[in-house]
């Protein structure tokens, strides 16, 4: 981990915001002098006395002002809270007046230890920052009991730390952590400073207030699309509508007509209206009538997908994973065949895309809300022609990001316009229509099973995922040997005791469809064909769905715990009307392992009601306990959105759907009422954020099989399939 | 063809110079500077965008600014001057109920319209009034609660 080892004790003030650091300390970023934003929040200045500032992550000015600098960006899961919470916890400060910073773009700093990279996503921020921000504290509170203790001639082992301040017992002699700062500054980072034991946190496994919702409910808080620039402009973009097209003709002089609006924007691909305001810059936009050349994607349809998927699917794949003799003993007659099909899904954060672009010659100035910052600066230097440190970028709360914001195109697509109005700022927000069509989407999946049973348990189970290799283009060299590592998560783990087991991965890129990671990510595919396949193999044996599981479970005692515990919350087995039945998910993802009971009730039409949903969480070490279950119910929702409405679909190259009126998402009359069940655990944290959004629609899709006998292979949720027009899919 | 129209926003009138079909929404957002109404779909269908106008619920990405005339206007930057308005912020937080956020605003205007018209709203009454503000979080369940809350005045 490179961020608490190596840094000095001297940090310099700006200049430094990226690039070669030899040893330097970043600050966060500011806006520069005269380009103050007016609706950015006022930084303080640092003391000038100097701060300090033994790691990335933490610094103390001489007036005891703690701050502390969040590696991961806020987006909704609370990962402000919980940092401050971890690095609070070995520090040792008084929680209650920390002040948080966004981390600046700088991958030696502020990487992500799973990537490498600055990348909030994967659910792991808790996961992968839980030891370096502990040992980040833990260093920090060292070095100033250290520097109180030579103060007072004591041994530092005597001394002990509450609330901001050093505290020496037998003679009543304490310090507050302001007092210090010079000493502390003197001395040198601890190699492997002494841990808490989590018995004696006081702050983590508490379930705290969040320190960013105050000014979300005033409308204070700044995001990405809030930013506001002295002369700044605002511009809305037409991509082609078909990937790969380009732009034939356009009407500028109508567009020009347009009261307000002040520049047309033609590239080759994409068009965009700069006006004084987003009215101007759509209403011009729709007056551009833009004519586009479709190019060779021109009459691809959703149609072509399933089918190229299909035949993709056919073929044999990398081998992920085997363990003893799945074809032999398939071959031996008597196995159990499914196939199941996913979706493209869009993302839809509630925030539309949006970047802030200021672009001369010398420089560039970013403000956005993104899930990669040090990409988004990168991506724009690379374009420009500019060093990678004359870029600089503002990050934001984030208004939604679900995968979508772990991509910079939305930052390009905005340099790219201000590549034609050098020197001044422009802000290009994109329509939801724009949003919805010009998504990297969660691919079409199809995922083949086959397996047999002996004595109500599986014998052997051969599993192959065919589909779209987002790794292979977001993260190259983590793609070897033909496998990509998400899209067979949760397949490769999963649970169940399977004493002959195959995995294979078949890469299959859609035509025309750019693809990129959406919450819950590859085992969202993989738990739904798993645990859906589970219910049907139940079914076969002639067992109930959660006695089938539970009996391959002893190898994993916190998933059995989990599934024991949601069964008995549930209601599990209970009498329920007709029409109604109850689904359960068991799933180790994200190094969490949670069993969920979805009931729902289907009516005559084929139509679904979700009447309740039970959860039960082994999380380990739960950080801020609250934010583990609003991340759940929160998951759940938007899981249960796409199994009952999510599905984007293609035809003549376009995407069909364009706005929340044929991209349906649940509504507060729709939801049900979910219940948490966080089970105390001394293991450490795993991920919380995608959990729900994978648990959802395999319990679902299982309640509705056990309430009508149709087991659903393919998601969304077909109601003529339930209401007895059609048969179902297989 | 721009006029000019003088806004009362929040107790403050504000004179700007735009299309009379421009919505309420950009008048609010890129003229004046009031980020907290945010914009989610442009089409009604969202709820992102809620305002008062005169205490109702309004969509103001669909409200031309010349429909306006001399009514009230009331944003999420003032909503904490109403009584209800402040009892929804203080059980939002109560109830942790904010997730990314960007849709509270709606939330919170639509909710503190629901109590200023129906005091102790049942379930019923907080669907037909919440269902138009989507949120993607999926903090519904929490929104229902902290509603029922600032009704009962605990939050406060």
């Amino acid at each position: 981990m490179p961020a608490v080892e190596n840094l000095s004790l001297n940090p310099t003030r700006r200049g430094l915001l990226a690039g070669a650091l030899a040893g330097g300390f970043v600050l966060a970023f500011r806006v520069p002098a005269g380009a103050q934003p007016e609706s950015e929040p006022d930084q303080p200045a640092d003391e000038p006395a100097g701060p300090f500032a033994p790691n990335a992550f933490i610094r103390i000015d001489p007036a005891g002002r703690t701050t502390l600098t969040m590696p991961q960006v806020e987006m909704g899961q609370g990962i402000y809270t919980a940092v401050a919470m971890i690095l609070a916890e070995e520090l040792d400060a008084d929680f209650a007046s920390v002040a948080l910073e966004h981390a600046p773009p700088n991958d030696r700093l502020y990487a992500n230890p799973t990537f490498g990279i600055q990348v909030t996503g994967n659910s792991n921020s808790v996961r992968a920052f839980w030891m370096p921000l502990r040992a980040a504290g833990a260093a920090a509170r060292a070095m100033l009991v250290e520097a109180a203790a030579t103060q007072w001639g004591v041994d530092p082992a005597s001394c002990a730390t509450a609330s901001g301040e050093v505290v020496h017992a037998e003679s009543g002699k304490r310090l507050a952590y302001g007092a210090l700062v010079g000493a502390a500054s003197a001395l040198s980072p601890p190699a492997d400073p002494p841990l808490k034991d989590p018995k004696d946190f006081r702050l983590v496994g508490k379930s705290l207030k969040r320190f960013d919702t105050p000014d979300k409910t005033n409308g204070k808080t700044v995001y990405g699309i809030d930013a506001m620039l002295p002369g700044m402009k605002i511009a809305t973009v037409a991509h082609s509508p078909v990937v790969g097209g380009k732009v034939a003709h356009v009407d500028e002089a109508a567009a020009m007509a347009v009261p307000g609006v002040r520049r047309v924007v033609v590239l080759d691909d994409l068009v965009a209206v700069v006006g004084d305001h987003m009215w101007a810059a759509k209403t011009g936009l729709a007056a551009l009538a833009v004519a586009w050349n479709d190019g060779p994607n021109a009459s691809v349809s959703s149609q072509d997908v399933w089918t190229a998927l299909r035949e993709a699917s056919a073929h044999e794949g990398a081998v992920a994973k085997s363990v003893g003799d799945a074809d032999g003993m398939l071959k031996k007659g008597g196995a159990i065949e499914a196939a199941y099909e996913m979706p493209f899904l869009a993302h839809a954060p509630m925030e539309p895309l949006n970047c802030t672009v200021r672009l001369t010659p010398e420089s560039c100035e970013i403000w956005i809300g993104t899930q990669v910052i040090s990409r988004v600066q990168k991506t724009v230097a690379d374009l420009v022609g500019l060093p990678q440190d004359k870029v600089v970028v503002h990050n934001h709360y984030i208004g939604g990001g679900f995968g979508r914001r772990l991509e910079p195109d939305m930052a390009l697509t905005a340099a790219r316009v201000a590549q034609a109005m050098i020197g001044e700022t422009v802000k290009v927000v994109w329509t939801r229509e724009e949003d919805i069509r010009h998504d990297v989407y969660r691919p079409v999946y199809r995922d083949t099973v086959a397996a047999t049973l002996s004595k109500g348990k599986i014998a052997a189970l051969k599993y192959k995922v065919t589909g779209s290799s987002i790794i292979a283009r977001w993260l190259p060299p983590a793609f070897q040997k033909g496998i990509d590592i998400d899209a067979i998560d949760c397949a490769v783990d999963m649970p169940y005791d399977v004493p002959n087991f195959h995995v294979e991965y078949v890469r299959a890129e859609p035509q025309g469809v750019p693809t990129g990671f959406w919450r819950g990510v590859g085992p969202n595919n993989n738990v739904f064909a798993i645990e859906s396949f589970m219910d049907e193999l139940a079914r076969k044996a002639g067992k109930d769905p959660v006695a089938f599981r539970r009996d391959m479970l002893d190898k994993e005692p916190r998933a059995k715990a989990a599934l024991d515990l949601a069964a008995e919350k549930s209601g599990w087995g209970g009498a329920l009307p007709r029409r109604a039945g109850r689904g359960v998910c068991v799933q180790p993802a994200f190094g969490s392992f949670i069993a969920t009971v979805v009931e729902a009730e289907v009516d005559t039409s084929g139509e679904v009601r979700l009447r309740r949903v039970t959860c039960a969480v082994d999380t380990g070490i739960a950080v801020n306990p609250d934010t583990v279950v609003a991340q759940l119910e929160g998951g759940l929702i938007f899981g249960l959105t796409a199994a009952l409405y999510g599905e984007i679909t293609i035809r003549d190259g376009r995407v069909e759907q364009s706005n929340f009126n044929d991209y349906r998402m649940l509504r507060i009359n729709e939801v049900p009422p979910i219940e948490v069940h966080v089970i105390a655990s001394g293991a450490a944290p795993g991920g919380i954020g995608e959990t729900g959004t994978t648990a959802g629609p395999p319990a679902l899709r299982n309640a509705i099989y056990a309430a009508t006998g149709i087991p659903l292979r393919r998601m969304p949720v077909d109601r003529e399939v339930l209401a007895g027009k059609k048969e179902a899919w297989r | 063809m721009q006029d000019t129209f003088r806004l009362r926003i929040n107790g403050e009138v504000h004179a700007v110079t735009v299309p009379p079909d421009m919505p309420l929404l950009w008048v609010l957002r890129d003229v004046i500077g009031l980020t907290g109404t945010k914009f989610g779909c442009g089409i009604a269908q969202c709820g992102a965008c809620t305002v008062h106008v005169d205490g109702r619920p309004v969509r103001s990405c669909l409200l031309p600014t010349s429909a306006v005339g001399e009514q009230a206007v009331t944003t999420i930057e003032g909503i904490g001057e109403t009584k209800e308005g402040a009892r929804v912020q203080m059980a939002w937080l109560a109830l942790e109920v904010i997730q990314c956020g960007y849709c509270q605003s709606g939330q919170i205007m639509s909710a503190a319209a629901l109590l200023a018209q129906t005091p102790a709203p049942d379930d019923a009454d907080i669907d037909a009034a919440m269902a138009g503000n989507i949120c993607r979080c999926g903090t519904y369940l929490r929104i229902r609660a902290a509603i029922k809350l600032a009704a009962s005045g605990d939050a406060a």
